[in-house]
């Protein structure tokens, strides 16, 4: 039987909404407590998120409520394009605006590492450990994200962030991790649940930050503060993030969705 | 002798609140030099340049030689207590509900004979000395007080009526995470505040002195960042009730001057800083500090603002900080307005660059935050409305009174 693509998509619409498609929420709620990325304090900060009322019922509008909220391109779970390190900089269709679209929905990878994560707050993801996991879960395809589960989403903020006097401590990748996924695998991008997709002492790597100076330079894409990674299967669902479209952005804010095989 | 306070029992929560009242305040345009004067702390009259007659009360034209050249300057406050007598009740809804209150004339050995407040510890046919204070309703007024201090003289209560003591009051530092926020939090607790409540923003941020600072006695962390509408407005809610005197110590300090900073996002931290911080404290916390500013032994008394003597002139070195600091005085005159009808002083404390690390390359001399707080716990104590602490600041002060002009330029280098 020929397969009616439009058919397809209707399907996949009833298949939501029955269910058999879970839909997965990976986005953290935007609060004003919710950590920001610290540089040191001489530097242009990223706003935390914040929110005034407009109105609320009140004098100020009698029938109605709604708020002004600010908050920074990074700040809570949100989408880091090319354009936002200096190795993606001359990169075409490199910011929010103007990568195509098709690009907002693709399958993912997701590496447990939330035991050795648990176990190290400095855990590194390297090139073995990700051969590791192919073994057991098949090769990582090219346009797929690589997703990092630390479980570090369900920690209270003060751990989550990992602030000590030498930097932050949270997992990430090493720099011949973040290059093999790209050169090796062509991936689509890599997604973490911390404040960064870099190791949070990524500025000590060379070259620093990693994640983001292959990553960006080679065009991929950054999702982090993600949530629930650990509801989702270690291949097979898709993932839905679509930043909004602000003009030259670097990134932004978003609500990110993974499409599951309900069980 | 005075009585010594005692701390104030706990509240019987089936009693109405004691509104706020204040004395009658209408001054004359004139007699606003003794306003400035008791705001700052300092005991003048007019003195007529002329004939050096010293006069009271003020007077547009000298009493003795008609001279139109009577400036308001610093006098001997010594003199005697001629003749006291006892209100015992009182048309003024203030003073009815106060009385007995005393009052009486001191002869001033500078000349003038003076009708005044007194403290409970003089008494007549004694030395005195005579100082100005601003009443509730933020007016001056002048009280005998005994020729040498004596025990527990703050706690008498018509000189604790003039004043904005620490002592048994519940403070709230709103930010504990700089060196000024620790140093208050220590004068205050040293002060005799009854609980110190200290705001911290980013509790997932450590930052130095975090365990020296829950190591004060009687100092209570709770969550509060002043550039969120949020934080501040849930703050208020659970502990805005029972704050008698906020010193806002939310700071942002930042070198550079306005052309060469690069875009404004560094500007907008300073305003959301210091000067819609300070319109969320005075919306959060000011109405229920107005509500209470005859609560007792511990009413409400006194929102203290921390300002760069720089917001009354700017200091380009520190150019885009200056105006934030200009910001939030505008705002805090404001709120001292607003504050006036509860009996609850607005203290403006002005100092020059402090000895912390963003004034790192700026040679002394330089005010330690522990000279800081001590400065604001005195001022408290004394009651003052405008506080100049350290040179550079008393320094700019007399600079402008002589000549805004001439110190415009040289600070523009």
């Amino acid at each position: 039987m020929v397969s009616n693509p439009a058919s397809d998509l209707l399907g996949f619409a009833r298949r939501v909404a029955s269910g058999s498609i879970k839909v997965v929420d990976l986005t953290q709620t935007l609060t004003q407590e919710f950590p920001t990325i610290v540089l040191p304090p001489e530097f242009g900060q990223a706003a935390p998120f914040r929110l005034e009322e407009i109105s609320r019922y009140d004098e100020r509008g009698p029938a109605w409520y709604w708020n002004n909220f600010t908050v920074s391109e990074h700040a809570g779970t949100h989408f880091d394009a090319p354009i936002h390190w200096i190795s993606g900089k001359d990169l075409p269709n490199n910011a929010v605006d103007t990568i195509d679209p098709r690009k907002f929905i693709a399958p993912a990878n997701v590496v447990d590492c939330s035991a050795e994560s648990a176990a190290n707050a400095d855990f590194e993801l390297t090139v073995p450990f990700l051969e590791a996991w192919e073994k057991e879960h098949g090769r990582i395809g090219a346009g797929e994200w690589v997703l990092l589960r630390t479980d570090w989403s369900k920690k209270p903020y003060s751990e989550y962030a990992g602030m000590r006097d030498d930097g932050a401590h949270t997992p990430g990748p090493v720099p011949e991790a973040v290059k093999w996924l790209v050169e090796e695998r062509d991936v689509h991008g890599f997604g973490t649940e911390t404040i960064g997709t870099d190791h949070g002492q990524g500025h000590h790597f060379n070259p620093p930050f990693p994640a983001h100076f292959y990553m960006h330079g080679k065009g991929r894409f950054g999702l982090q503060c993600l949530t629930n990674l650990d509801q989702l299967p270690p291949k097979g669902a898709v993932i839905f993030s679509a930043p909004l479209k602000i003009k030259q952005g670097s990134g932004s804010p978003l609500r990110v969705l993974a499409l599951v095989e309900a069980a | 002798m005075t009585e010594p306070l005692k701390r104030p029992k706990r509240k019987d929560p089936l009693k109405r609140t004691q509104q706020p009242l204040y004395p009658q305040s209408v001054r004359s345009r004139t007699a606003h030099g003794l306003t400035k004067a008791a705001a700052e702390g300092r005991f003048e009259l007019q003195t007529c340049d002329d004939c050096s007659t010293v006069f009271y009360p003020p007077r547009d034209a000298c009493p003795n030689c008609l001279s139109d050249r009577v400036p308001f300057r610093p006098v001997d406050d010594n003199g005697k207590l001629i003749a006291d007598t006892t209100i015992r009740t009182s048309t003024d809804p203030y003073f009815r509900e106060r009385t007995p209150w005393r009052v009486g004339l001191t002869k001033l050995d500078a000349g003038p004979v003076i009708l005044s407040h007194l403290h409970g510890d003089v008494l007549e046919g004694q030395r005195v000395r005579l100082a100005l204070k601003l009443d509730k309703g933020g007016a001056p007024v002048m009280i005998a007080l005994p020729e040498k201090d004596t025990p527990n003289m703050a706690d008498d209560p018509h000189l604790r009526e003039m004043t904005c003591d620490p002592k048994f009051r519940r403070v709230l530092i709103t930010d504990g995470r700089t060196p000024v926020g620790q140093a208050m939090a220590k004068a205050f607790s040293d002060a005799g505040a009854n609980i110190v409540f200290v705001g911290i923003a980013d509790p997932w941020k450590p930052f130095p002195g975090q365990d020296e600072l829950k190591k004060i006695e009687r100092v209570e962390i709770v969550a509060l960042d002043v550039t969120d509408s949020e934080s501040v407005t849930e703050q208020a809610e659970q502990n805005g009730g029972r704050i008698d005197i906020v010193i806002n110590t939310a700071e942002h300090i930042r070198a550079g001057g306005i052309m060469q900073r690069h875009g404004v996002t560094v500007a907008r931290e300073e305003m959301d800083v210091r000067y819609f911080g300070l319109m969320r404290l005075a919306q959060a916390f000011g109405p229920a500090m107005r509500g209470r500013g005859a609560d007792g032994v511990n009413s409400a008394t006194a929102f203290v603002n921390l300002l760069s003597v720089h917001a009354l002139m700017n200091w380009p070195q520190y150019g885009a900080y200056s105006a934030a600091e200009a910001a939030s005085l505008s705002a805090a005159q404001c709120l001292r307005a607003e504050l006036r009808s509860g009996g609850v002083r607005v203290m403006n404390v002005f100092f020059g660059p402090l000895d912390t690390e963003w004034f790192q390359t700026v040679p002394p001399p330089k005010v330690t935050p522990a000279a800081l707080a001590k400065a604001v716990v005195q001022a408290l104590q004394h009651g003052l409305e405008d506080v100049f602490v350290g040179d550079i600041a008393e320094d700019i002060r007399a600079r402008l009174a002589a000549n805004p002009k001439a110190l415009e330029r040289e600070l523009a280098g």
